[in-house]
């Protein structure tokens, strides 16, 4: 029965958990979706989203070591501080006008170019943002603060507690996240499927010249789904990183997106929900009931035998679009 | 004038290079990539080191020591890289900073002839001086570490750890691994219980093993992780409310950068370190002086003082006082790496100093031998105060169980001499 109890609270803790990496996978899914690009860079957006937030909250100078090094001055700090709403909307702003340059300096130069090409582009991207994050903001690890909770939830420890003998431990930032998550994917969603520019974006993803053809400009296009990407990345920073602080480790965080994408399909913004869901709990759960008998740090690597055994059925995905291509 | 392109390379090698007779101290380091926070102070307080002893004592015995930096990015096959780039500047001696690169230049280094320096890290059994010739590792390697935790779990448990459980939550990495096989030992010896949880590289999601330690409730958690994983892991024991006072951290899960991201709820989180921290010692009023006022440093200055700083600065210090011992064997200044090894194992530092030093009461005295390259492995226990944002000594330095450990480190480099065709040595 003890076992029983404790497979349900690891259950759920995997639920959440899913839910972090969904939180990274949709970044990812929201750009193939519209541009058919596997974008390298999402781990890093999400990190130097996180860096730019905690910058602007602090009030910290950017290129600061620059600044000094070039003019003998020992400028740091503005010395104020910004309210973290403001904070948040100042930095999604800033992401706005990442993806403008990323369009007019990346993007723009290789409409028409085969998908790998985009591939390499944004791998670039990733090692150039990581290189101007650290020039920017500063390596240190920095704590971010936002105003979420964290820790034990305490009335769900006290209600289980009540029911089965043992209280659960639920993280109340797993919660947060997960509500959060659900609005995100709603409005997303929504946005996809019932206003004119996200139609527009689900036909540049079908196919860019036929798009350019009928009168959707591309360009807007890439930039508005940059930015909404870059907002994704910054929601998915802001829950990371205020578990681990800000750090470069954090662009690290999209190899847990990729079994999710292989699961749920790279093309459905559900789709990174229910892979993300199913890993969480998947992986959990195998550390719970073999990890012991292995030597445990089994997560990891199941998380992608997990994604495998699916595409063996579904290659495109749980959710992905089937391509059918007929020669 | 006319400049042919080879005399344009010609010219550009030779600024590069140091001069003949400088001594060659490469300061491999990482200041970019995931552990960027880490690498920063601790290649900060390396290259201040160096940049004191050339300012003020125009460097040692009248040579200047250079200190040329390669950038790892804590990636072993980068690591390797700067080692093959290093090795034509004639380096004395290398300190990786990474016990992934220095298992790669195990091998390579006896056969260039150039000494290794991974205090705190690396192989531990490289305290083997009969096998590990070129390999030194003072004043503490990971197996210390691992007992000096357990005996301060034994002093604040009476002597008796019989019942008792401790978890080691460790990086699944080589280095993570190191202290299995003297806990088991020492599990044995004491009677406590010991539960394995290993964290998959990097470790930002750890929340199975922390259910885990909530369910089985362990009287102690140790822990030797790196980077993320240490944040994190400080993270999910703060949620689950694990008392952090029972929380020991290695000296790698033991700096500012760990502590700090769980705020108020670090508060009493232990480490282990085998130095001193903070900058009450009479080194940093020349550093100050020669260093930091003088616009030398090496990096933005707000490093100084910190856990990693310190570490840097110390691994400086034993290395400087190494070159000292060795220019006085070879009766020169202008010493090769060979007679480098030489002045390694022939190496005291004592107490008094220390103190001539500008770090009194800073490091544990050492003395190495042929036989010994790895010193006596104390270790302190350090206290993370949340309120004032710093690290306090709240023990002196504790003696390792030599008893458990001289018989496992004559095993292991008994093993690798054997696995390497080494015939032992210090006969």
């Amino acid at each position: 029965m003890d076992q029983f109890i404790f497979a349900a609270e690891v259950v759920l803790n995997g639920l959440m958990t899913g839910v972090m990496y969904a939180l990274v996978a949709l970044g990812f899914v929201l750009i193939f979706k519209a541009s058919g690009v596997f974008n390298y860079a999402q781990g890093v957006l999400a990190l130097f989203a996180a860096l730019t937030l905690v910058g602007i909250q602090n009030g910290q100078v950017p290129f600061a070591h620059l600044i000094n090094a070039a003019l003998g001055t020992q400028l740091h700090h503005f010395g104020w501080t910004v309210p973290s709403v403001m904070a948040i909307a100042l930095t999604a702003l800033v992401m706005v006008g990442l993806a403008f340059l990323i369009e007019k300096l990346v993007l723009q130069h290789l409409v028409g170019q085969e998908p790998i090409i985009l591939f390499m582009a944004t791998i670039g991207l990733a090692y150039f943002l990581e290189g101007l994050g650290d020039v920017m903001w500063g390596a240190d690890i920095k704590t971010l603060d936002v105003g979420l909770p964290q820790g034990i939830s305490d009335s769900i420890e006290t209600m289980t507690d009540a029911w089965f003998g043992y209280g659960f431990f639920i993280d109340r930032l797993d919660i947060w996240a997960t509500v959060i998550a659900a609005l995100l994917v709603a409005a997303l969603v929504a946005f996809a499927q019932y206003t004119k520019q996200g139609r527009a974006m689900r036909a540049v993803a079908d196919d860019h010249q036929a798009a350019l053809s009928v009168g959707i400009s591309l360009r807007f296009i890439w930039v508005m789904v940059w930015s909404i990407a870059g907002f994704v990345a910054l929601v998915a920073g802001i829950m990371w990183g205020t578990k681990s602080g800000v750090q470069f480790s954090l662009s690290l965080i999209a190899l847990k997106a990729l079994p999710v994408l292989m699961l749920g399909g790279f093309t459905s913004i559900p789709g990174a929900i229910v892979g993300g869901l199913i890993i969480g709990v998947g992986e959990k759960l195998f550390e719970f009931t073999v990890g012991p008998m292995v030597g445990g740090a089994t997560e990891n690597w199941f998380a992608y035998v997990l994604a495998l055994l699916f595409l063996v059925f579904r290659p495109q995905g749980l959710f992905g679009e089937r391509i059918i291509e007929r020669v | 004038m006319k400049l042919t392109f080879p005399a344009l390379v010609a010219a550009a090698v030779m600024a590069a290079a140091p001069a003949m007779a400088d001594l060659v101290v490469p300061n491999m380091s990482y200041r970019t990539g995931p552990y960027a926070a880490n690498g920063i102070p601790y290649a900060d307080g390396f290259a201040d080191y160096f940049t004191l002893l050339n300012e003020r004592d125009g460097g040692i015995g009248g040579q200047l020591i250079q200190v040329p930096e390669c950038e790892t990015a804590y990636n072993t096959e980068k690591g390797v890289e700067c080692y093959e780039a290093l090795k034509s500047q004639n380096p004395l001696v290398l300190n990786p900073l990474s016990t992934g690169i220095t298992y790669q230049l195990i091998p390579k280094i006896g056969v260039d002839g150039i000494p290794l320096y991974t205090p705190g890290y690396g192989r531990t059994s490289a305290k083997d001086g009969s096998v590990f010739e070129w390999v030194f590792n003072a004043p503490a390697n990971y197996w210390d570490g691992a007992s000096v935790a357990v005996k301060h779990i034994l002093d604040q448990e009476g002597g008796d750890l019989s019942g008792k459980k401790i978890a080691l939550v460790y990086h699944n990495s080589a280095y993570g691994k190191e202290p299995i096989r003297t806990l088991e030992e020492l599990s044995e010896k004491h009677g406590f219980e010991l539960t394995l949880l290993p964290v998959d590289a990097p470790g930002q999601e750890q929340k199975s093993q922390w259910l885990q330690i909530r369910r089985e409730k362990p009287d102690y958690v140790i822990m030797y992780a790196w980077g993320v994983m240490n944040q994190v892991a400080l993270q999910e024991a703060v949620n689950i409310r694990f008392p952090m006072d029972k929380f020991i951290g290695i000296w790698w899960s033991g700096s500012e950068n760990d502590v700090r991201p769980a705020g108020a709820g670090a508060d009493g989180y232990k480490a282990l370190t085998f130095h001193g921290v903070g900058q009450d010692y009479p080194l940093y009023e020349d550093l100050k002086t020669h260093v930091y006022d003088a616009g030398k440093a090496a990096g933005a200055g707000d490093q100084t003082g910190t856990v990693l700083y310190s570490r840097g600065a110390y691994a400086a210090l034993v290395i400087a006082e190494a070159i000292r011992k060795a220019q006085e064997l070879a009766g020169t200044s202008e010493i090769t790496a060979a007679q480098m090894r030489d002045g390694f194992e022939a190496l005291e530092i004592t107490a008094e100093r220390m103190e001539e030093l500008g770090l009194p009461d800073f490091g544990q005295p050492i003395s190495l031998s042929c036989e010994n390259h790895g010193g006596d492995g104390l270790a302190r226990i350090q206290q993370w105060n949340a309120s004032e944002g710093k690290w306090n000594l709240i023990t002196d330095f504790i003696e390792p169980d030599a008893e458990i450990l001289d018989p496992l480190i004559k095993a292991d480099s008994a093993a690798y001499a054997q696995e390497a065709g080494l015939t032992p040595r210090c006969n």
